[in-house]
């Protein structure tokens, strides 16, 4: 390519020339770089598709001042309608080093079979792919937790192998890690519920109920639901995120040509962790959130401190607490599952790893919500 | 050949993760047209000195000067700083292929971002380039789906979508065959001599470096400076080093046939 900085370029240009003897001459001239807009091959095509097809086609370079791969990409497009209209080529006008590349650029076949057609497959063929690639991945989710709870029985035999230290960090993440999200949150959601009954309640002078309200809201159902939408959020995504990345990365791949399972090592501490961590934040966030309405209580609707305590420990049965703190089990349970199941069936790229995050989240919340739902209906059947 | 322009200086050029001195004192200069060779043991920070030349990591010490500006590249305000950049194309070690991209668009991409192009006619610039990598017919596959020598082929195809002026490749032959890297050796002659770009190119393959280099540097890990510069073939020919002459005759002192 010759480097002629010095004048202004002329833009690049194609010349289409029938010759007397029955050949075509293409004529180049100009700077033909990639900022330029480059003419197309339409003419070229129209010249070769006109009876009587061309008898050969030859190139005239003489005024060619550099060039790109834009040309490159326009002459293997006139080729390949050459050779499809038996027309031979004489590339002698064209410059040696677009020859050597044209020559370079074919040098490796397309391999057999590698192409893909995009055509998009009929309705029908679509809906019954989704179909069976629904039905697919709840088979893997049973699989999954099916897979769990082996795994934990391993545990319990002491055949199940994993890192103390890896348990310990997962522990520390996400128990003492969410203490400050955990408490702003619970603390929030006490003042509104304490705010939302003292109107009610004020109404027919039994303010002092708020302390029911509020006492039992939380312990039985809040608490555990807070803790568990908060936990889902940060630590949820957060294994997602992280085992997807190493299913990228053919870290578990690693993991498993070892022979350690991908089950024991990375998805058993994390629901150990969480069963143990999610009952100590739900009695953490019980508290605040209680702590919540007694500052409602005794700020706004001015009960005495020693009061709002008493109505609240004869309001809160030991029984509600134990409900709030079971669900809180189970919540950890589920959060772990979704987290690690979409993480370690991630794809392979980083988009792949966005929508395991997004999908932990969305799952463990609605999973969360729906468990809510069914204990607390059983609890209404068995009456406690 | 006229007196060769410089294309990129480096000067007293040092590099180091916070305290940890990476190499220090590197001055050489890259002219117009060169196949510049980076050479050294594994880890020696040839890598690293590639980072700091595309301008992704900052010197510790010393200057990186372009041809055309007049300030060091890290002088410069980061305005200025990007125009510079665009003239570049990097390969980078582990392909660094946008995985949710299919081949073709990985291409498309910085076209796309960067020039007026008709979507047509960028897709017939993407098959192009991985036509020049081997890869034909690939283009609607992700990276997830194909070999590492094919990634970094790829990784190949997308440092020259621009049509770029300088380009840099990070072991460009590792994990090819002898075929494939020879005809990786072919291309990268021929996009310096039809496409006058320069090109610096990390690597190990002897034969490779002995057939294209046309000037290079040697980084020594354990004195963290160069100990020597100029083209492969001379320095098999007329280095007294032998921590030099023993890389480039993989230690079999003796056996000197490039
Ligand atoms: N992000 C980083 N933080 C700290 N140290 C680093 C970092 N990246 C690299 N290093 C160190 O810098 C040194 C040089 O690394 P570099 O990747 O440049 O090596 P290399 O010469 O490219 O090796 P190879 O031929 O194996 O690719 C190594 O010793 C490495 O430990
Ligand atoms: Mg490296």
């Amino acid at each position: 390519m010759a480097e002629t900085d010095s004048t202004v370029p002329k833009r690049c240009d194609l010349e289409v020339e029938k010759l007397p003897d029955g050949g075509v001459r293409l004529t180049l001239s100009g700077a033909w770089t990639l900022s330029e807009t480059l003419p197309s091959a339409e003419q070229v095509l129209v010249e070769l598709a006109r009876e009587p097809t061309p008898t050969y086609i030859t190139f005239d370079a003489g005024e060619l001042d550099r060039w790109e791969s834009g040309l490159l990409t326009l002459l293997l497009k006139i080729r390949g309608e050459c050779s499809s209209r038996g027309v031979p080529i004489r590339p002698e006008g064209l410059p040696d080093g677009v020859r050597r590349l044209l020559t370079l650029a074919t040098a490796i076949p397309e391999r057999k079979g590698a192409r893909r057609d995009g055509t998009r497959p009929p309705f029908l063929v679509r809906v019954a792919d989704a179909t069976i690639s629904t039905w697919n991945a709840v088979q893997e989710m049973l699989d999954f937790i099916g897979e769990a709870f082996l795994s934990g029985i391993r545990l319990f035999r002491g055949k199940a192998r994993f890192r103390r230290s890896d348990f310990l960090l997962i522990v520390q993440e996400c128990g003492a890690g969410s203490f400050g999200i955990v408490s702003l949150i619970s603390l929030l959601v006490g003042l509104i519920l304490a705010f939302v009954g003292a109107i009610q309640l004020q109404m027919f002078g039994a303010q002092l109920y708020v302390a029911n309200l509020v006492g039992i809201g939380m312990v039985r159902e809040m608490g555990a639901v807070m803790a568990g939408i908060i936990v889902t959020g940060r630590t949820g995504a957060s294994f997602a995120a992280q085992l997807g990345t190493m299913q990228v990365n053919e870290e578990i791949d690693a993991l498993q040509t070892l022979g350690i399972a991908p089950m024991d090592f990375l998805v058993l501490p994390r629901m150990l962790a969480l069963c143990l961590m999610m009952p100590l934040l739900c009695l953490y966030a019980d508290l605040m959130g209680v702590l919540g309405g007694f500052i409602v209580g005794v700020f706004m609707l001015d009960i005495p401190p020693a009061q709002y305590y008493l109505q609240t420990c004869g309001a809160v049965r030991l029984n509600d607490l134990f409900i709030g703190v079971f669900m809180s089990s189970v919540f950890g349970i589920l959060i772990a599952l979704t987290g690690c199941h979409r993480g370690i069936h991630c794809g392979r790229s980083a988009s792949a790893v966005g929508v395991a995050t997004t999908s932990a989240v969305v799952t463990g919340i609605v999973s969360i919500i729906v468990a809510t739902a069914v204990i607390t209906i059983l609890c209404y059947i068995i009456g406690i | 050949m006229s007196a060769p322009t410089p294309k990129i200086t480096v000067s007293n050029l040092t590099m180091a993760f916070g305290s940890y001195l990476v190499m220090q004192e590197l001055s050489f200069t890259v002219n117009r047209g060169d196949i510049f060779i980076i050479m050294g043991g594994s880890g020696c920070g040839k890598s690293t000195l590639l980072r700091h030349l595309v301008g992704l990591q900052r010197p510790t010490a010393g200057t990186v000067l372009y041809e055309g500006s007049r300030t060091g590249f890290w002088e410069m305000a980061p305005e200025e700083r990007e125009p510079v950049m665009r003239r570049f194309g990097m390969l980078f070690q582990s392909g660094a292929l946008w995985s949710s991209l299919t081949l073709a668009e990985n291409i498309a991409l910085p076209l796309r971002e960067y020039t007026r192009l008709s979507a047509a006619d960028i897709r017939d610039l993407a098959s192009l380039k991985l036509a020049l990598v081997g890869l034909s017919g690939f283009e609607e596959y992700y990276p997830s789906e194909i070999s590492g020598g094919m990634k970094k082929r790829a990784g190949l195809a997308r440092a020259m979508a621009l049509d770029p002026d300088i380009l840099f490749f990070d072991e460009p032959s590792a994990g090819l065959d002898p075929i494939s890297s020879r005809l990786l050796d072919d291309l990268i002659l021929e996009l310096r001599d039809s496409l006058g770009a320069t090109i610096v190119v990390v690597t190990h393959e002897l034969a490779s470096l002995f057939a294209i280099g046309s000037n290079s540097v040697f980084l020594d890990p354990v004195s963290k400076r160069m100990i020597a510069s100029g083209c492969p073939k001379q320095l098999l020919a007329e280095s007294e080093d032998p921590r030099v002459l023993g890389f480039l005759t993989r230690g079999e002192d003796g056996l000197t046939t490039p």
